[in-house]
């Protein structure tokens, strides 16, 4: 079945909130489902499905249906860290255009950084009855130095330096100067970058994204009951998704499943790269933004250290604007899943709602990429290509 | 340096016999016998075949480094490491007894042992 068109984003809603003592969980999800809801015209009772993934408190979504008093007809409570909510926008999709929903609600939410979590740097079990974990965890994986292993490998299969990585981290800066909720807003300089403390060799402190407290939503609807709404049209073009692993010891780490993801979200919606205005790419490092690149074609295996050097990725000077609200590495990463905060700026670039400095013009289509778990081991990647009324 | 506390492997029934040869020091590999096809992480259900039939036989314990990472931001710093072992499969390691700074990809490593208590000892990568 052709899903493309079929379904559109009708309303988002970033958190203001980058540290919230003062908010319970279950708070922030409300309040951002309430948030989206609102720039959508609609409310509560208009919602008939719900998606969310692990960090939605309660068993799967029940106790938040019940605490925003949602009436469902349909549920998906996929969890693929991360960018579980790029697959939401997928699912939600897929079943929009099937007749199963008509007004879908997806929300993330979470506050890391008032639980004092030393997210990237603490080993810790999530679960002793994974088939990995008695062969990983006592060697001491923690997020950097999982994905510090596959800059290393990239470095030494393509010749990748640190001030090529560097420039991503200047490209996010670049842009979270013009968003006032950024947690980091001053611009940094590759050097800035290069001489920050080492977390975990190669990468260096700026590197690495933010830890944050906040959340996002997400409303999709039918094309007809988006049109009613009255807000600019944000359709559904197309999306991919896989899970990439360790293929029973078959490792490479100079890749991820944004190859797959990558080719199967540009073959639905049927766009070229060259037709991609503005990307948000999964930003938890730097590494993540250049491999992703390279898996989704924009740029030959092993080129993405050109690719993103020299500003290529700063909107209004390179060829690909990309995270133009500052993205994980200086905005936000609330609980420490970046993809729902990813398509929230595509659509904002595609609606034109993004802030002025750094809108990119006439961005008719966009691209939100999310990776979840670790690019080091196990991930899983999703893509989905947005666009206006008329592409 | 090794990390200064290491995190416990959690053994199941899939899994004691390869921890049990790592007390006595030996280290095994899985192997798929209707491909012949080594694999990692250890189990028994073969993800070639689908058959319920993988063993763990005697490995080499040699290999070379694919890629590391040195953790700094931590009180006692460690490598982190995949290993490509001889037999095929990469593997998760800590690679020790060896000056941080000197730890290479393509590097020749062989297995060594750390006892972590009366359960269990972890196999860790040293060099060559």
């Amino acid at each position: 079945m052709d899903i493309r068109g079929k379904s559109c984003i009708a309303g988002i809603y970033e958190h203001p909130t980058r540290k919230a003592p003062d908010r319970s969980l279950a708070q922030l999800h409300a309040e951002v489902a309430s948030g989206a809801l609102a720039d959508a015209g609609l409310s509560f009772s208009d919602v008939d499905s719900f998606y969310c993934a692990g960090d939605a408190p309660g068993l799967g979504g029940m106790s938040m249906a019940e605490y925003m008093g949602l009436k469902l007809r349909h549920i998906d409570t996929t969890e693929t860290g991360g960018s579980s909510y790029v697959i939401h926008v997928n699912h939600a999709a897929a079943m929009i255009a099937a007749g199963k929903t008509d007004v879908a609600l997806i929300t993330l939410a979470g506050r890391p950084r008032s639980e004092g979590q030393a997210t990237g740097t603490a080993p810790r079990i999530y679960d002793h009855n994974a088939p990995d974990v008695g062969f990983e965890a006592p060697y001491g994986p923690t997020v950097v130095n999982m994905y510090a292993m596959a800059a290393m490998r990239h470095m030494h299969e393509f010749g990748t330096t640190s001030e090529q990585l560097a420039w991503i981290k200047v490209a996010a800066s670049t842009h979270a100067q013009y968003n006032e909720h950024a947690m980091l807003r001053d611009v940094v300089t590759v050097e800035d970058v290069v001489n920050s403390p080492m977390i975990a060799d190669p990468l260096h402190r700026l590197d690495c994204c933010v830890i944050s407290d906040g959340g996002g939503a997400i409303v999709m609807t039918t094309p007809e009951i988006a049109k009613s709404l009255g807000k600019p049209i944000v359709k559904y073009l197309g999306g991919g998704e896989t899970i990439k692993h360790l293929d029973a010891g078959n490792v490479d780490l100079t890749y991820t499943g944004a190859r797959h993801s990558g080719a199967a979200a540009f073959e639905e919606a049927k766009v070229k790269h060259a037709d991609i205005k503005y990307a948000s790419i999964y930003d938890s490092f730097t590494i993540t933004v250049l491999e992703t690149i390279e898996d989704l074609g924009f740029c030959e295996k092993g080129q993405g250290g050109k690719f993103v050097s020299d500003g290529n990725l700063i909107s209004g000077v390179g060829k690909l604007p990309f995270n133009t609200d500052g993205g994980g590495l200086c905005n936000n990463h609330p609980a420490n899943r970046g993809g729902m905060t990813k398509v929230l700026e595509a659509v904002r670039q595609v609606r034109g709602e993004a802030h002025p400095k750094v809108q990119v013009p006439n961005c008719n289509i966009a691209l939100a990429h999310g990776t979840g778990g670790s690019i080091g081991t196990r991930m899983g990647s999703a893509t989905v290509i947005l666009g206006q009324e008329d592409a | 340096m090794p990390q200064a506390e290491y995190i416990h492997p959690p053994i199941n029934p899939e899994t004691k016999e390869f921890w049990d040869a790592a007390k006595e020091h030996k280290f095994l590999v899985p192997k798929c016998p209707d491909t012949g096809k080594h694999l990692w992480f250890p189990r028994r259900v073969s993800p070639f075949t689908g058959k319920t039939n993988v063993e763990y036989v005697p490995g080499k314990g040699t290999g070379v480094v694919y890629s590391y990472s040195v953790m700094r931001r931590t009180a006692s710093p460690y490598c982190i490491a995949y290993v490509t072992l001889d037999e095929g499969p990469t593997i998760m390691t800590n690679i020790v007894n060896i000056d941080y700074d000197e730890v290479k990809i393509g590097m020749k490593v062989k297995v060594t042992f750390k006892d972590l208590n009366d359960e269990a000892a972890l196999p860790l990568f040293e060099p060559a």
